[in-house]
């Protein structure tokens, strides 16, 4: 009905945050230290106009270390590459959403070999 | 004794020059809109109430302050609009600014020290406004936000009053001022009692009875913050920071809220509302809304005129029980009537 909700406060303490997975597509990517959040790529985006999927709120998150939202988001992403070819500043972001699903992916992995070991 | 004299010296350092007539009149974009009848009162407190001489010009428009703190426009812009102000007060023959809009002052001050900081802006500005308009103007030699100047005069305004801010048992109300974040956090020293004690509407509330509420988030912003409100998505930031304030103020049960910023009345009021939709929590008293007033409402309430010729009636908050408790003989069925004019009366569907 709104379109907006009370925001609740909220603190994010980036030394306590799990940055693995950034920290891996940043080394895998190092092109996206490069962005300078300025949407592009989200507004050109055919799954986003479709689906939930806002790749420069992805970046957010993922810098931040709050991974659940990307986890819920990622595989919406199609891998056309439009977003690619409209970033000026040449972030490779089809190769980041890549690296991203695959970063999840081992982290989940570790995550049940650590569950199977106990 | 000693100690005494030390803090009035302290607090002297706090305080601002007021002119003390001779006004030249800024109107605010969103006052006009929403509050039509503080300007309007405004201008007759201090024009017939205190019989001071104030010009409100009718080629006076926007500072573009809106555009300008949402990106759209600026400064060079905007500075360039305000110095075209600058000269129409200039050939009006006047020399004192009265400022009806936060957002206003603080872009006027904003301007103002940033050519004392780069002259070579001015002389920048000055060239594209002669450019533009063949108009030239004089540095205004006092600004003030009409908050101050209400202030400055609220002794005045109390020797003659026919209320005071107490309840039918002359019991004072207990009154949440609320100053507008761009009064005096840009620029302390523009302020009356800068941005750690700002004294301008509590000062009101003292001079004509009432009761200020001291709590918690007393200085926190309102949250109206231009993109924070302009863009729906974020407008959750906006609700959010009235929503920490009406929760901070909520256990000292205040009679009523009293702000000197356009927006601040607006959101302060409008965003009540959203809350107790979104959340059904209310914030006064018989789970109604807190009243949110101008700081000239307030002062046409103690000076006897009809809240309903103040614009009482275009609040979302409604202030009827605020009348009732101060014992305020007004007529229900005036409250659809603005002039000879009805306004729309609102249904639920």
């Amino acid at each position: 009905m709104w379109g907006y909700s009370i925001a609740k406060s909220q603190s994010i303490v980036y030394d306590q945050n799990d940055r693995t997975i950034i920290n891996y597509v940043l080394e895998q990517e190092p092109s996206l230290r490069t962005c300078m959040a300025c949407g592009g790529c989200t507004s050109t985006c055919s799954a986003g106009n479709l689906v939930p999927f806002n790749i420069r709120r992805l970046n957010t998150l993922l810098q931040r270390g709050e991974y659940s939202q990307v986890k819920k988001e990622i595989y919406n992403c199609m891998l056309c590459g439009k977003c690619t070819i409209v970033c000026p500043r040449g972030v490779n972001i089809r190769n980041v959403v890549l690296k991203t699903r695959e970063a999840i992916m081992n982290s989940e992995k570790s995550d049940a070999n650590d569950t199977n070991a106990i | 004794m000693e100690q005494e004299l030390g803090k009035n010296a302290v607090w002297a350092n706090y305080q601002k020059d007021i002119a003390d007539d001779h006004y030249y009149y800024c109107r605010s974009c969103i006052r006009q809109a929403f509050l039509p009848g503080s300007e309007r009162m405004f201008l007759h407190i201090v024009g017939n109430v205190l019989g001071k001489d104030i010009y409100d010009d009718p080629k006076h428009t926007t500072c573009t302050g809106i555009a300008y703190h949402s990106d759209l426009v600026p400064q060079e812009t905007t500075a360039t609009v305000i110095a075209r102000h600058f000269a129409l007060m200039t050939e009006a023959g006047y020399e004192n600014m009265a400022i009806s809009c936060i957002t206003s002052f603080g872009l006027y001050t904003e301007i103002l020290e940033t050519w004392k900081e780069h002259p070579e802006e001015e002389e920048k500005v000055r060239d594209y406004l002669w450019k533009a308009t063949r108009r030239e103007f004089k540095i205004p030699k006092n600004i003030a936000h009409t908050s101050d100047i209400i202030f400055h005069f609220r002794h005045q305004i109390a020797e003659k009053a026919t209320r005071r801010l107490v309840d039918v048992n002359g019991n004072p109300l207990k009154v949440v001022d609320h100053i507008g974040c761009h009064y005096a956090k840009l620029f302390p020293s523009k302020g009356v009692g800068g941005a750690e004690f700002p004294y301008v509407l509590a000062g009101m509330v003292d001079a004509w009875g009432g009761q200020q509420v001291d709590y918690p988030e007393r200085r926190h912003c309102c949250g109206f913050g231009f993109r924070n409100y302009l863009v729906m998505a974020n407008r959750g930031y906006s609700v959010a920071n009235s929503h920490k304030k009406l929760e901070s103020m909520k256990p000292y049960q205040p009679d009523l809220i009293v702000a000197n910023c356009p927006g601040c009345a607006m959101f302060l009021d409008r965003w009540q509302y959203t809350i107790e939709q979104m959340e059904g929590k209310t914030y006064g008293a018989n789970g109604q809304g807190i009243p949110v007033l101008t700081y000239e409402e307030m002062a046409g309430l103690v000076l006897g005129y009809n809240p309903w010729d103040l614009g009482m009636q275009l609040h979302q908050i409604d202030v009827e029980p605020l009348l009732l408790k101060m014992g305020i003989d007004y007529n229900p069925a005036g409250k659809h009537e603005l002039g000879a004019r009805q306004l729309t009366i609102p249904t639920l569907k």
